[in-house]
């Protein structure tokens, strides 16, 4: 698993370098969790919209669309689309847009997101179209923690409760950094577990770079029965040490120095 | 095409109860509300589909994302409350989650307008069709009677994608003749004949200038009235037609005069047929409580403003 997300990283920090932009912080603290969900966990085919019984598939939504490379190097990774792709990223046309766009139809990417706060509540909508179709599929949400922030999270978790949603799984990666500093001295979203408690959810609480524990909670909340969330606990930056726990590299693109040495860390 | 009969009907009860009957026929509808189900009449749906109807709460942002996520999940989504709420409240969730991935989710907004009375500024939406008509890929419908209503939602129902459909507060004279007019949804549509001027408006101010045209129609004057249910995308050609012919062309609005209904009509006029125009709506300016009729008469939208300020427009001695 280490040398697949390895791997995984390699890409994102490329496709940012290549295109003079991107995300690589936020990124890098959810590859591991991508790579457990898609690899482990996610009931969703390669084939995509090819596939019998595609509605049946599990949904998966980055909330947190800026870490976009992640995600799309974890799909390119497992085989959704060509890895040949993934350097297309923010350019002229392509199908992978700096946030990601289900207007693309990019295989693998179920919804649009990128302006932080919506991916739940779209989520909880989705949770509430598949009961109403009696599909058993279940509706992952991946969400920052500076995005908790953001007052539409909170309506969408009041709302999830109060539908008693047992088909949905939110999962925070939470690194403790946001783009002007610590989300503690930004605007602290703590005691978080506390929090999700108090609106009705079974809260697990791991490490995110932790593969065996990611695989062994998720796959539980799988089976759960109840409103279930998952804090990660996380590093930005994860994987190359001079952008970990480093809110500069939030949303900046690495010279090619700086690519060179990430690659070699990330070997 | 009008109607002969003048019977006075709440667009909202038509709204609620085309709802139940699109939900009978169809069960892959879905209807939302923000705690406001009794005033927009989804609660009418929310009885007959209890678990086809899910109240958000006070919660506008959320009732949009959830209703996306509906979409998503491939139902036809109507979410409905007041037009303050329902779209500038949460813009950015109809622009980058709604509308950005086409999904079909019809917001049905009532209470637009200054119509909206008592309540005030705060409750009034005089921007709301301007907001939702700068939004790529986004509907926007302003029927004028019940009956159209009827058929705005029943096309809406039908027809998939993102649309903004405003329904009136006040309950409303009968325009049109059911069995005459279709609706229809590529086109403006010309309501009386004229060769003196254009009048082109929608929602609740259409029945207003149809009775300030047949004044103007008894001092000599004779206008051409354009309804244009259809704000967005703009129908050029019956506007073009008209306005070639009077070279006059005044728009009337519940709605601010800027970015509404008179802003489309202004520009499709600058590119296919340049003409003196003036446009009559809430000025740059919030509205205030008064009585929904005090209140037309203070903006300028009874027919007898309407009347008042055409005549003068018109440089009539």
């Amino acid at each position: 698993m280490k040398t697949f997300c390895n791997s995984i990283r390699q890409d994102v920090i490329k496709m940012i370098h290549n295109a003079k932009s991107g995300h690589p912080g936020g990124a890098f603290s959810c590859v591991d969790i991508l790579a457990v969900l898609y690899k482990k966990v996610l009931n969703v085919p390669v084939e995509w919209d090819r596939a019998v019984d595609f509605n049946k598939r599990d949904r998966f939504i980055l909330s947190k669309g800026h870490a976009s490379t992640a995600l799309y190097a974890t799909l390119a990774h497992c085989g959704f689309f060509s890895k040949n792709l993934l350097m297309g990223f923010r350019m002229l046309g392509s199908k992978l847009q700096g946030h990601p766009s289900s207007r693309t139809k990019l295989p693998g990417i179920e919804v649009s997101t990128g302006s932080l706060g919506q991916g739940l509540s779209i989520g909880v909508g989705l949770a509430l179209a598949l009961r109403l179709d009696k599909i058993n599929s279940k509706v992952w949400v991946l969400m920052g923690d500076g995005e908790m922030q953001e007052g539409n999270v909170w309506e969408g978790l009041m709302n999830a409760n109060n539908r008693q949603l047992d088909n949905l799984v939110v999962i925070i990666d939470k690194n403790n950094l946001q783009i002007d500093g610590a989300t503690s001295d930004v605007k602290t979203i703590d005691p978080l577990d506390d929090k999700l408690k108090a609106f009705g959810f079974e809260v697990y609480s791991i490490d995110g770079h932790n593969y065996e524990q990611i695989e062994k909670t998720l796959l539980e909340v799988k089976k759960s029965k109840k409103l279930c969330a998952v804090i990660a606990n996380t590093v930005k930056g994860k994987g190359v040490s001079f952008m970990e726990n480093n809110a500069g590299w939030h949303g900046k693109a690495p010279n090619d120095e700086q690519l060179q040495a990430a690659l070699e860390e990330l070997k | 095409m009008l109607s002969k009969n003048q019977e006075i009907k709440s667009p909202r009860n038509a709204y609620g109860e085309t709802l139940v009957k699109l939900g009978e026929k169809n069960p892959n509808i879905v209807v939302l509300d923000a705690d406001l189900s009794c005033s927009t009449q989804t609660c009418k749906f929310a009885k007959a589909f209890p678990e086809r109807f899910f109240n958000c709460g006070i919660a506008e942002q959320d009732m949009m994302t959830t209703a996306a996520g509906l979409a998503y999940g491939g139902k036809t989504v109507f979410a409905s409350t007041f037009a303050m709420f329902a779209t500038a409240r949460c813009l950015d969730q109809i622009r980058n989650t709604i509308c950005y991935s086409k999904l079909d989710v019809k917001i049905v907004a009532t209470h637009g307008g200054i119509t909206v009375g008592e309540d005030g500024a705060s409750h009034q939406a005089l921007e709301d069709i301007s907001y939702m008509r700068s939004i790529p890929d986004m509907k926007v419908i302003v029927p004028s009677d019940c009956s159209e209503v009827e058929q705005v939602i029943e096309y809406a129902a039908n027809t998939p994608g993102p649309m903004y459909i405003r329904i009136p507060r006040t309950n409303l004279q009968c325009i049109f003749d059911p069995e005459a007019y279709k609706f229809n949804p590529t086109a403006g549509v010309k309501i009386r004949d004229g060769k003196d001027l254009t009048i082109v408006s929608n929602g609740e101010t259409l029945i207003e200038v149809l009775n300030a045209a047949q004044k103007l129609h008894e001092i000599g004057i004779e206008a051409d009235v354009l309804h244009y249910p259809i704000v967005k995308p703009f129908y050029h050609t019956v506007l073009k037609e008209s306005a070639r012919k009077t070279k006059k062309v005044v728009i009337v609005e519940n709605h601010s005069v800027i970015g509404g209904l008179g802003s489309a009509v202004c520009e499709s006029l600058s590119q296919f047929a340049p003409s003196k125009v003036y446009r009559i709506g809430t000025k740059d300016t919030f509205g205030q409580s008064g009585e929904q009729r005090q209140l037309m008469e203070f903006y300028g939208l009874t027919d007898k403003k309407i009347y008042e300020k055409i005549i003068k427009f018109m440089d009539v001695k």
